[in-house]
């Protein structure tokens, strides 16, 4: 099984930490070689608006679509949450490029700015009962789940922060800055 | 739920990374930051090239601007407190920056205390040149470093040296054994923790970015390539002939910063770049690096 990062910008190194970890050796995707020869690709943490441009450039967005959740498992943590979700609000002026792959409405920087991260548990029963730690980093809000697109995660308050549809996965928070391996691991079987 | 905690600070930089952070002076600057792929702005009243030309004593930045500019863009935006200046800092973080720099780029208000930035729920990033003046600053508690370099100078050689210095103190950190640690903490003057933390793990343990002199999306790539986790550019780019060509070209050449072949085609036709000034013209006491101790 072979694992990509997408390594245009952001926390792809963290990911790459957790998987080797788990006895996976990925392989960083900055172009669309490296991203022929991967099975699963983790979308991390950073800037959606950055990511999203460079994917542009470099010519990322069809050939991920194209093979996304049939022989392409993906998993966007936070920024790509956003490329995934197929409805993005509160987008930059003129608008951003995403992958719109999920059916589901996310909203950007929804709990305000950078003094409004926080952390707080998340329960997500597939993955066991204890509850992960969740860090959200000026982090978006999934505001609507469309049809096939499941709820996986929540807040305690019950606001949606982790979805699932087929091989696809968002997470609104960040797992790899935490020792906690078992969102990895749901991918990796994903 | 917890806001402001050591892992949210320190997560935003991680979030940064491998990305560019750009001098703006104006929400339209911004606008074209954005849209070029920058990952955060820095919002200020003067780029350093302008500070060093006109002199005086530089501040903070209005308020209503780096509000202007917070309106104009959704990616994070960061803001300038002069060094030891805690209330310009309550300022910042009371208009809700996303990140605080104490900076020596402005004219120092205390010369002896820096901020004490565990006061703060807003992450602060801080200059170094060296190990021990990166771990005095997180002691303090800064989330985030950049090596200095000389700021609007468009010279990338303070920067190198100083990427060069920390790097090269924590190879060093990682041969030693406990005794040598504890002189070598004293040597440096930074907390023994925080050198054996660094010896252990073999690196920071915050994000750490270059900063002050770069200049084209070579000199990006340089720092990248000496191990920094991502790039400031000051007045490289809105001081070139360019700006829109060259902020694009810097954000490519920082992701494929081991790419020869991407480096040399988005260095086609920049236009000119921002005319440098070389390090020893400088008299001594406009030396901005010197700041902060």
């Amino acid at each position: 099984m072979t694992v990509g990062v997408l390594a245009l910008q952001g926390d792809f190194r963290e990911h790459c930490t957790v998987l080797r970890r788990l006895g996976v050796e990925p392989i960083e995707v900055r172009l669309p070689r490296q991203l022929a020869q991967v099975e699963r690709l983790i979308i991390p943490g950073g800037e959606s608006t950055t990511i999203g441009r460079l994917l542009t450039i470099y010519q990322m967005l069809e050939p991920i679509r194209v093979r996304a959740g049939r022989d392409l498992a993906i998993w966007g943590t936070c920024a790509g949450a956003i490329l995934l979700a197929s409805t993005v609000t509160d987008q930059k002026q003129g608008g951003q490029p995403t992958l719109s792959l999920m059916n589901l409405t996310i909203q950007r920087n929804a709990y305000g700015s950078q003094l409004d991260s926080f952390e707080a548990p998340v329960a997500m029963p597939i993955i066991g009962e204890m509850p992960l730690r969740g860090v959200f980093i000026r982090a978006p809000r999934i505001v609507a789940l469309g049809v096939g697109c499941e709820a996986v995660g929540w807040l305690e308050d019950g606001s949606v922060v982790a979805a699932r549809q087929g091989r696809l996965l968002a997470t609104t928070f960040h797992p790899e800055l935490t020792d906690d391996d078992r969102v990895h691991r749901l991918f990796l079987e994903l | 739920m917890e806001k402001a905690t050591w892992t949210t600070k320190v997560g935003l930089a991680q979030m940064l990374k491998g990305g560019v952070i750009m001098d703006v002076v104006t929400p339209e600057q911004a606008r074209i930051a954005e849209e070029a792929g920058a990952v955060a702005v820095m919002a200020l009243e003067r780029v350093p090239a302008d500070i060093r030309a006109q002199g005086g004593v530089a501040r903070m930045s209005d308020p209503e601007l780096i509000l202007a500019i917070k309106q104009a863009v959704t990616i994070p935006v960061m803001a300038k407190a002069r060094i030891g200046h805690f209330v310009e800092a309550q300022v910042l973080e009371a208009i809700g920056v996303d990140y605080i720099d104490e900076s020596e780029v402005l004219t120092p208000a205390d010369e002896e205390h820096h901020i004490n930035k565990h006061k703060f729920r807003v992450p602060f990033v801080c200059g170094c040149r060296d190990l021990g003046e990166a771990l005095r600053r997180i002691a303090e508690g800064a989330a985030m470093l950049r090596t200095k370099g000389e700021a609007g100078t468009g010279n990338v050689v303070e920067a190198v040296r100083h990427a060069r210095a920390v790097y090269r103190e924590i190879r060093r950190l990682q041969s030693m054994n406990e005794d040598e640690l504890f002189t070598y903490a004293k040597q440096i003057q930074a907390p023994y923790e925080l050198v054996k933390q660094v010896a252990a793990e073999g690196k920071l343990p915050v994000v750490n970015f270059a900063a002050g002199g770069i200049a084209t999306p070579a000199d990006a790539a340089l720092l990248m390539q000496l191990g920094v986790d991502g790039i400031f550019v000051g007045s490289g780019i809105f001081k070139s002939g360019d700006p829109v060509k060259r902020a694009r070209a810097i954000v490519e050449a920082t992701t494929h910063y081991n790419d020869p072949e991407i480096i040399a085609e988005v260095s086609k036709g920049l236009g000119e770049a921002m005319v440098g000034i070389n390090i020893d013209q400088i008299p001594t006491e406009q030396l901005m690096a010197r700041r902060g101790w």
